[in-house]
């Protein structure tokens, strides 16, 4: 683990290395035509004249507009450090409760993401005992739970949104719906898989005990599933965050992550929209963490790690 | 009211047919493992025809099987363009574009343990984030056509597809790799013969995960923007006219597309790695 340290640090620096070089042709159409207004001599001049010419080519005959590529206000690219500054002032610099605090609506997306994963981890887990413990269930519920994975369920999350709008349920409910049906899934199929592992040996040593079958469940099948119910649980949480995101594109949502990239597009904003899109990727990394920390110190206290 | 009641009776009835056929002595049977899950699903295809039906519950709301396999037949010109210009143009070109590229920088940052130790960690990071959320970003530069929905499929494509290769490629053991120095094999013999078949099984994980993230991709990407066409597209307009049954059908176009890149990449992987354990059985 601490041997990878340091390559990890040289790819980050190496990925920001080629994002700022990128900026340089990204927007230097844009930093000539605003060079051009303000009266500077550009060759070739004229927005028209420039818009076919390869960007490289632009950059090359005019070296001295490259530094303005990195502080345009509405780049194609925004620098790496534009969008920090905008992180930062979005959420260090504004208070929680201000509608333009990033904190406030990662917040909305993130109390979604987390109703629906508790919503979807538990059905999850309850499905997948009945499918341990009911032959029938199991031949009848398993192929379908296995089918759906290939099936993109997140192109039915718009119409869940709608259709719970028009019957009245607003706000937190319909995206936490979307984050549950899509955490669900890998929940029931990895519990299953877990609530399962344990071999024969292990099974008939508690039948050798006389243990019923809620003491096997309780002290076998259910601490030996841990493992596998971390792995999906870290599945679950990211889909949990992209459900809830994509919960809300559709309606026009004017609050949340989700909400933040749509109006960013809407107008234009791109440094806007790539804070955003930080900040839910930190948000991610946050809860996989999280739960990788969990997974940690109970595998460690059941002696399992 | 008696519509549901009826319902109701045939669920009962249908899980108790199920729970008997499980748990004859033919259940380990071929025909049994096909026959137990289509019962099922068509058990609720029933309920749910006749309890929409015995409730009047509004069209907006929840369209019945049966009106929506209507659609389906009705509408099927406009599903075939919005097909071919979702999964065809959108989703399958960027599969392909984003699946070489990262099989080929895998291949090239394999070379260098240094690169596979820092890329590693990263990829597996990015892969856990939300990238559908460059979508907007995408569509901005690319255009509104099929292009921008490519490029969102190769960014989301590219690295569940480059975790596993790399992972798979330093899947040979010490004995296998001295085999093939025993032969005399050049590095290039080395790769083609020994360590490209045996990241094989890995790969095709990762192809297998991206077929459904493929078809998010480029049905999510129309959300942002489109020309009036594509599956996205015409999802989120009928939601707008509420013509939920044109969103059903699309749905049952993406279920199918999904199941059948899926299904196609599995029969590719079965014919490739036919040697593995998980094949054999």
């Amino acid at each position: 683990m601490r041997r990878s340290v340091f390559p990890v640090i040289v790819v980050i620096c190496g990925l920001m290395a080629m994002w700022y070089i990128a900026v340089v042709p990204m927007n230097i159409k844009m930093a000539l035509t605003d060079a051009e207004r303000s009266g500077m001599v550009v060759t070739p001049s004229g927005a028209k004249e420039r818009r076919d010419r390869s960007a490289i080519l632009l950059v090359a005959q005019n070296p001295f507009a490259v530094k303005a590529t990195f502080s345009l206000e509405r780049p194609r690219l925004p620098a790496p450090h534009q969008v920090a500054i905008e992180l930062w002032n979005s959420t260090v610099n504004k208070k929680i409760t201000s509608k333009r605090s990033l904190i406030f609506h990662g917040w909305i997306t993130l109390s979604a993401t987390l109703l629906g994963f508790a919503i979807g981890t538990g059905l999850g887990i309850l499905l997948a005992v009945g499918i341990v413990y009911s032959r029938a269930m199991d031949m009848s519920v398993m192929p379908w739970a296995i089918a759906s994975q290939t099936i993109p369920i997140l192109a039915i999350a718009p119409m869940i949104i709608v259709v719970l709008n028009s019957i009245g349920v607003q706000g937190l409910l319909p995206k936490a719906i979307i984050s549950a049906y899509l955490s669900f899934f890998p929940v029931v199929v990895g519990m299953v898989k877990g609530l399962r592992s344990p071999d024969h040996m292990q099974l008939d040593l508690l039948k050798t005990y006389s243990a019923n079958s809620s003491q096997g469940f309780w002290k076998l099948r259910l601490p030996s599933s841990m493992p596998y119910l971390f792995a999906s649980l870290k599945i679950g949480i990211a889909a949990s965050l992209v459900g809830a995101i994509v919960g809300e594109l559709p309606t026009g949502a004017v609050r949340g992550l989700g909400a933040r990239l749509l109006s960013g597009s809407y107008y234009g904003q791109t440094i806007q929209i790539w804070s955003a899109l930080l900040g839910a990727a930190f948000l991610a990394a946050a809860l996989v963490a999280i739960i990788g920390l969990a997974q940690r110190i109970t595998l460690k206290r059941m002696g399992m790690a | 009211m008696t519509l549901v009641i009826l319902a109701l009776f045939i669920w009962l009835a249908a899980w108790f047919l199920n729970v008997y056929l499980a748990n004859t002595s033919a259940s380990d049977s071929r025909w049994m493992k096909l026959l137990v899950p289509a019962i099922f699903g068509f058990t609720i295809l029933i309920v749910w025809e006749l309890v929409v039906r015995g409730l009047k519950v509004p069209l907006v709301i929840l369209p019945p099987p049966s009106l929506i396999a209507e659609t389906f037949l009705a509408k099927l010109h406009i599903l075939w363009k919005d097909f071919v210009q979702t999964f065809v143009k959108g989703a399958l070109s960027g599969y392909f574009i984003g699946c070489t590229a990262a099989v080929a920088l895998a291949v090239l940052v394999e070379r260098f343990d240094f690169l596979r130790r820092g890329l590693l960690p990263v990829g597996n990071f990015v892969a856990a984030l939300p990238i559908i959320g460059t979508a907007p970003i995408l569509v901005m530069w690319f255009g509104f056509d099929w292009h921008s929905k490519a490029a969102v499929v190769v960014v989301m494509v590219f690295f569940p597809i480059l975790v596993n290769t790399v992972a798979g490629l330093g899947e040979t053991t010490a004995m296998q790799r001295d085999l093939m120095k025993t032969y005399g094999a050049d590095p290039w013999q080395a790769f083609i013969k020994l360590r490209l078949p045996a990241a094989m099984p890995f790969i095709f994980n990762g192809l297998k995960i991206s077929t459904t993230l493929a078809l998010i991709g480029a049905i999510v990407a129309e959300f942002f923007g489109s020309p009036t066409l594509g599956m996205g597209f015409r999802i989120s307009a009928s939601i707008g006219q509420l013509a939920l049954d044109m969103v059903w059908a699309e749905i049952v176009v993406a279920a199918l597309a999904g199941s059948a890149f899926y299904g196609a990449v599995a029969i590719i992987e079965k014919g490739v790695t036919f040697w593995h354990p998980s094949q054999r059985g």
